[in-house]
């Protein structure tokens, strides 16, 4: 019998070579966190020390955003195509694809806005010795959301057109993950946001991974 | 007595006279709560005048709707569990009703915050840290009932809204906490009802000794009364759902004979 991929490791380069089949790879959801930088100072006002203040805050609900459009479709397509049916009967862990192909996802659409955020903090005024807190800030909280949302993608995996239905499961989840987040950019690695931060994503790791996998065996039923 | 309830023959019986009585005893614990705390006990001038004697219904629904949620996490532990359908029964009926006094005990507490703690409303209500846990839990409630509504069978929502809840209530600690941390101006008083250890720092002597018995007893009336009148609610919806569950299977029958 010819030996096929792990479905652990081919879910995970699948989903990456998803969104490279493009042809954008990168530069679409780099492009989305820079629009989403351009609309700020128009919905906000040109004030500077407004911009500065404000500004990171609006770029958390890009992040959300961003991993509610994603995630719509992750589970979705490998319910229609069967590849969720063959990662079953494999017997691999459906826990641990689903948080493979989650970590992929937010690899995708969740890091760009870190890459950006000294850009962007620039652009903002947001003072330089507030950058690295603030990236940390992103990386952490957009995995955090990326597995919540996670859970409610495959909660509504068998659900046609659940976009607004995720948000709606997965919004109330983003609220520690966000409010940590903004502490650790306001008070830097030395306040009490990180460890809450960090504590909140490790929690999500524990649990969001079988609460995936629960559910996904539900959509496949 | 839960085992002895589990059975929906048993359920039904129990349920046919519980309503009415539930109905019955709550409404009269409302009203007199009500009378008592809107006609009789005198205004608390310090926690804003007339507008305090919203408090009657905003604790007594405070209290409710994290129990309320906290009895569907458990309703959706014990189906998914045991698989008891009572429980998803009883789930599904809890989660329109813990809805409905989440955004109760949202609404009083906007409208008691109103004046109460001298601000505008409109900066309190998305501005105060625990009325925002409050809505929080109202979200939770909401996406429940969604995601329900979204289900093709019967099963399918009994399994995912369990999933759901049982997610959702180990993290609504996390949420309060993370809620409480955020102190932007948290215009709320503390916990005042029950006070153990004497005053909090930098309180007057006379907020130490907790709630005045005059209101606290109101309180209780109320707490009592909405309970009793939640349930009421709940098990009319159980009943409803175990009505529509049989004549489906009757139906279902009735087409096979055909």
């Amino acid at each position: 019998m010819k030996a096929s991929p792990a479905p652990l490791s081919s879910a995970f380069r699948q989903a990456l070579s998803e969104a490279w089949a493009g042809g954008s790879g990168l530069l679409l959801p780099l492009g989305f966190f820079a629009g989403t930088a351009m609309l700020i100072p128009f919905s906000l006002g040109s004030d500077a020390e407004l911009l500065a203040r404000i500004g990171p805050g609006v770029l958390w609900l890009a992040l959300a955003l961003a991993s509610m459009v994603t995630l719509e479709r992750v589970f979705q397509a490998d319910l229609q195509d069967g590849a969720l049916d063959l990662w079953i009967q494999s017997g691999d862990s459906i826990s641990l694809i689903a948080a493979s192909k989650t970590f992929a996802h937010w690899l995708i659409s969740g890091l760009p806005l870190v890459i950006l955020t000294p850009a962007i903090g620039y652009m903002l005024g947001v003072p330089m010795s507030e950058m690295l807190p603030a990236m940390l800030g992103y990386a952490m909280g957009g995995i955090t959301f990326f597995l919540w949302g996670g859970v409610a993608a495959a909660l509504a995996a068998s659900v046609a057109r659940a976009g607004l239905l995720i948000a709606v499961i997965a919004l109330p989840f983003y609220v520690p993950a966000i409010i940590f987040g903004v502490r650790v950019a306001e008070e830097g690695l030395n306040g009490v946001g990180l460890p809450f931060l960090g504590a909140s994503m490790l929690f999500a790791l524990g649990v969001a991974p079988p609460a995936m996998g629960a559910a996904l065996r539900l959509a496949a039923e | 007595m839960w085992s002895f309830l589990a059975n929906p023959h048993r359920f039904m019986g129990f349920s046919r006279l519980a309503v009415p009585i539930c109905f019955a005893i709550g409404a009269l614990l409302i009203g007199w709560s009500l009378y008592n705390g809107l006609m009789v006990v005198p205004p608390d001038e310090a926690q804003g005048g007339d507008l305090m004697r919203a408090m009657f219904t905003h604790v007594p629904s405070a209290w409710l709707c994290m129990g309320l949620y906290a009895g569907l996490a458990a309703a959706s532990f014990v189906w998914f569990v045991w698989r008891h359908e009572l429980a998803d029964v009883a789930a599904r009926a809890i989660a329109p009703i813990g809805a409905g006094y989440t955004a109760l005990c949202f609404v009083t507490g906007a409208i008691w915050g109103q004046k109460g703690w001298g601000q505008g409303w409109h900066n309190l209500i998305l501005g105060d840290s625990r009325l925002m846990s409050v809505l929080v839990l109202f979200f939770l409630f909401l996406g429940y009932i969604a995601l329900r509504a979204a289900m093709e069978t019967r099963q399918k929502a009994a399994k995912a809204g369990a999933i759901l809840a049982m997610v959702g209530l180990i993290n609504v600690p996390i949420i309060k906490v993370s809620v409480d941390l955020w102190e932007t101006t948290t215009i709320h008083q503390p916990s005042s009802v029950i006070r153990i250890g004497g005053a909090p720092e930098g309180a007057e002597a006379e907020e130490g000794q907790g709630m005045n018995p005059m209101y606290l007893q109101q309180l209780l009336w109320g707490f009592g009364g909405h309970g009793l009148l939640a349930s009421a609610l709940i098990f009319m919806l159980m009943r409803a759902e175990i009505y529509s569950q049989r004549s489906d299977r009757l139906l279902a029958a009735r087409l096979e004979e055909s």
